[in-house]
């Protein structure tokens, strides 16, 4: 009975709010996936950073709308050492946490909360470290922080400093990721004390822009401005995620006005939604790079020379065409252009199948047999492997190299793709995790990757050297040159045929008002307005 | 049988997992890769670095006690996540099952006693179509011709985002019904109308087709001969002589839709964005989240053996037959 009543007056109240916010802006998002969970730090999936991070959390740096360029978020300035080795950040004050039905803060943000927020994914010992059973922190380890980071420091309640094991000039950007989203330990205090820590999972609690109100599994996420949010109130009242996993049935939602705002259509859908009058398409340049990875350290292609004439076999603009039917851009450096330090001055080397084939006759290679590996998944900067690996088999096939086609399961084909004695050449591709060309250059190219992410198992000095000079400076000129630098190399030595950047299309509703497109992939809601 | 079933059911469901090739953590690291310490620690965490015979038993011991896991995607337990999950599936196969004895049984009748009339081969011709349609495209196109063109139902989900109450039985229609907000069970009523026609169908061809076949072999028999030689109406000969006896096998047919039903309710609750187990099962295997995959399975193969028990019972009660034997 006592029950039932609870569930009378529950059901009240949320009736009241509903007819309380009968003209309240809700903004409803058609999102693609569900959330693995809402604490961000255990997860790697940007359908749960779209979830999570974004709406619900803060860091102390934040990446300026639109763009991957670091801003103050909850630290309001930052200074490092001479040397590089400690960064010493001045956190904002009066900075609120979200008053939700689970939780009433009774202090304001501090350094408490920005320890608590790393030392849990970093101290195997500490209390949060497997505070449900399997969870792990897969992004921090995946970014290196265990060895970059020597210890976090409280120097008084608002001033933190981070002391690092060497020096790293990415260290800012890598803070303004969704793994370094600063959770509130005073809510997971009172978690531990009631023996419920597994909540910080599932009833979130966070400094951003919106707080949580419920979520009904793989159906339906709500969110409500958070009033005392210190970046002030939000222009709409409520945020509901209506989770579609069908591009086709999201494209029906955003004309049936069902949903303002659908991500990732179709190929096949974008005409028709860009001439439907009530909506709008929104695109732009992904941060991304597809590419097809030789393994330089077997014989022919241990010869830069052959991997050149390979790369001028492959036809780009058929590929544009065919795989990513319009949406992208051909390719010529590492990195996508949209990326500061992109170097422009290069120049991509011509389609021209016939000094190809001549380049690989004074080579002496003749009759080369090799394997093309396409992925079995769809990603943003490959749509559709097996198709873009038929159209580079009949590119080579112009010029004298017979192509077998293979492919694994993901989790196979990623691990396999790394052993040294690998045969032949993978398509794969990367989207940047924050805007700075070390997280392309370093991770995919660098000496350290050979076995591991560099999947031409290229190792070499001179542009190691430069991307390793650029990680240890901070002055931005300094670095650029350094990258620009280190792709002249890298388009000399063609370990990859760069493929192609893919463009990113948003459909969205005319109503909605002041959204911008997250060049690293991201959704956000924060400033968006809706027209009544 | 139940006990041997229900062990050959562990087995296979653990068994399966680990036959696909890949493996849960790369699938958890993604593009981004993990390094070979890292992997062998993890490893360890989620206890696949044991024999695969100990991870087996300590998995069945576990079972045995109620635990049926921890997801390694979500971090929550696969029972808790099944039990979310599952009242919006069977309210979904329900409906469907509903939906399909309520037209195919009496479409069956009627083309079974005017066989050969056109009434009989339309719908015989309907049914047919019907079974061999492709659930993806049959719920895309129904979306776009009565969601899209028309704007008659909604595209997609359980109820309009502008309701929102309290769950108390995780029936959509009952809860909407309950939470007294006006319009809510309309919306959620609606909003079933589409997915139960698709997941409907397949059932609704094959007990039409069932009942029509049942149905003829009754209509010749001597009883009914007799029947109609006391002088019984038609209504009364069908009815009462030829329907009871025509169900036997009409209600076996529906007891084995269940697995038709679940497994049609993983493309229908895909194309419908129907939150169910169907559509957490496939994410699940896509993850090679192997503790949901295999609890998942375990619990529906256990709600099939109940149902199918469930079938068994029933035919005793409307066969005299067996219930003497």
């Amino acid at each position: 009975m006592r029950k039932f009543g609870k569930l009378l007056a529950a059901t009240a109240l949320m009736s009241a709010a509903i007819a309380g916010s009968a003209y309240a802006k809700t903004l409803v998002y058609c999102s693609e996936g569900s959330p693995e969970g809402f604490d961000v730090a255990p997860y790697t999936a940007g359908t749960t950073f779209d979830a999570s991070s974004k709406p619900l959390y803060n860091r102390l740096v934040e990446f300026k709308r639109g763009t991957s360029q670091v801003i103050p978020g909850l630290a309001e300035s930052w200074e490092v050492s001479e040397d590089g080795l400690e960064y010493t950040f001045n956190l904002r004050k009066g900075v609120k946490f979200h008053t939700t039905s689970f939780f009433t803060p009774t202090r304001d943000f501090n350094a408490d909360d920005v320890l608590f927020s790393f030392d849990r994914q970093r101290n195997a010992d500490h209390p949060w470290y497997e505070y449900v059973p399997g969870i792990s922190w897969e992004y921090f380890n995946g970014m290196s922080m265990p060895d970059l980071i020597a210890d976090i420091e409280k120097v008084d309640d608002y001033t933190v400093k981070f002391k690092l094991t060497r020096p790293e000039a990415p260290m800012v950007a890598n803070l303004a990721m969704d793994f370094a989203s600063i959770v509130s330990a005073e809510y997971a205090a009172q978690l531990e004390a009631d023996g419920r820590q597994e909540m910080l999972n599932q009833e979130p609690v966070g400094t951003g822009p919106f707080s949580f109100v419920a979520y009904q599994k793989d159906a339906v996420i709500r969110y409500a401005a958070h009033g005392d949010y210190w970046g002030g109130k939000q222009p709409i009242d409520d945020l509901v995620f209506a989770i579609t996993t069908d591009a086709a049935v999201r494209a029906q939602k955003l004309k049936a006005g069902e949903c303002h705002v659908a991500p990732y259509p179709n190929p096949a859908d974008i005409e028709s939604l860009a001439a439907d009058p009530n909506l709008v398409m929104m695109e732009q340049q992904g941060l991304n790079v597809g590419y097809l990875a030789y393994n330089t350290q077997v014989a022919p292609f241990d010869n830069a020379k052959v991997r050149k004439a390979l790369n001028m076999a492959i036809n780009k603009q058929a590929i544009l065409d065919s795989v990513f039917q319009g949406a992208g851009s051909a390719a010529k450096n590492p990195i996508p252009p949209t990326m500061w330090s992109y170097n422009d001055a290069i120049q991509d080397d011509p389609y021209d199948p016939a000094a190809a084939k001549a380049m690989l006759e004074a080579e002496g290679v003749s009759g080369l047999e090799m394997e093309v590996w396409a992925m079995p998944v769809q990603r943003p900067y490959n749509p559709n492997a097996r198709r873009m690996a038929e159209l580079i088999q009949a590119d080579f096939a112009q010029v004298g190299v017979d192509v077998k086609i293979v492919s694994y399961e993901w989790g196979e084909y990623l691990a396999r793709s790394k052993e040294l004695d690998r045969k032949g050449a993978v398509l794969l591709g990367w989207t940047g995790d924050n805007g700075d060309p070390d997280n392309f250059l370093a991770v995919l190219l660098g000496c350290d990757g050979v076995g591991g992410s560099n999947r031409a198992q290229w190792c070499n000095e001179e542009f190691d050297a430069l991307t390793i000079k650029a990680k240890q400076v901070s002055d931005i000129a300094e670095r650029t040159k350094l990258y620009e630098e280190a792709q002249v190399v890298f388009k000399r030595e063609a370990p990859w045929a760069t493929i192609a950047h893919s463009t990113v299309f948003m459909p969205m509703s005319t109503k909605v008002k002041g959204y911008v497109m997250d060049p690293l992939g991201g959704h956000w809601f924060d400033g968006v307005d809706l027209d009544q | 049988m139940i006990v041997p079933t229900f062990f050959g059911i562990t087995i296979v469901a653990f068994g399966f997992v680990r036959v696909l090739p890949g493996d849960p953590i790369l699938a958890l690291a993604g593009e981004r890769g993990v390094k070979p310490e890292r992997y062998q620690e993890l490893l360890v965490q989620f206890g696949f670095d044991k024999p695969i015979w100990e991870q087996y038993f300590t998995y069945l011991v576990n079972l045995f006690q109620g635990d049926f896991g921890t997801s390694i995607a979500t971090k929550r337990p696969v029972l808790d996540e099944f039990l979310t999950l599952f009242p919006a599936t069977v309210e979904l196969a329900l409906c469907a099952i509903v939906f399909a004895v309520l037209l195919g049984i009496p479409a069956g009748i009627i083309s079974a006693v005017k066989r050969g009339s056109w009434f009989d081969q339309t719908t015989m011709g309907i049914a047919l179509a019907g079974y061999s349609m492709p659930i993806f495209w049959w719920g895309l196109l129904l979306i776009i011709f009565f969601s899209g063109t028309l704007g008659w139902t909604p595209v997609s989900g359980r109820i309009s985002l502008l309701y929102y109450f309290p769950q108390v039985t995780g029936f959509m229609l009952i809860d909407s019904f309950l939470s007294g907000q006006s319009g809510a069970f309309k919306s959620a009523f609606m909003h079933l109308i589409l997915p139960t026609i698709v997941l409907g169908t397949i059932p609704l061809a094959v007990i039409a087709r069932q009942t029509r076949s049942a149905m003829l072999e009754v209509l010749g028999e001597d009883y009914v001969r007799t029947a109609r030689a006391k002088g019984l109406g038609q209504v009364q000969v069908i009815g009462v002589h030829a329907l009871r006896n025509a169900l036997i096998p009409v209600i076996t047919t529906i007891g084995l839709q269940v697995g038709v039903l679940l497994a049609g309710a993983i493309l229908t609750e895909t194309i419908f964005s129907w939150p169910g187990i169907g559509k957490w099962m496939v994410d699940s295997i896509f993850r090679r989240d192997y503790p949901s995959v295999q609890g998942g399975l375990v619990l529906i193969a256990l709600i099939v053996m109940v149902v199918n028990l469930t079938v068994d019972v029933l035919y005793g009660l409307i066969n005299p037959r067996i219930r003497h034997q």
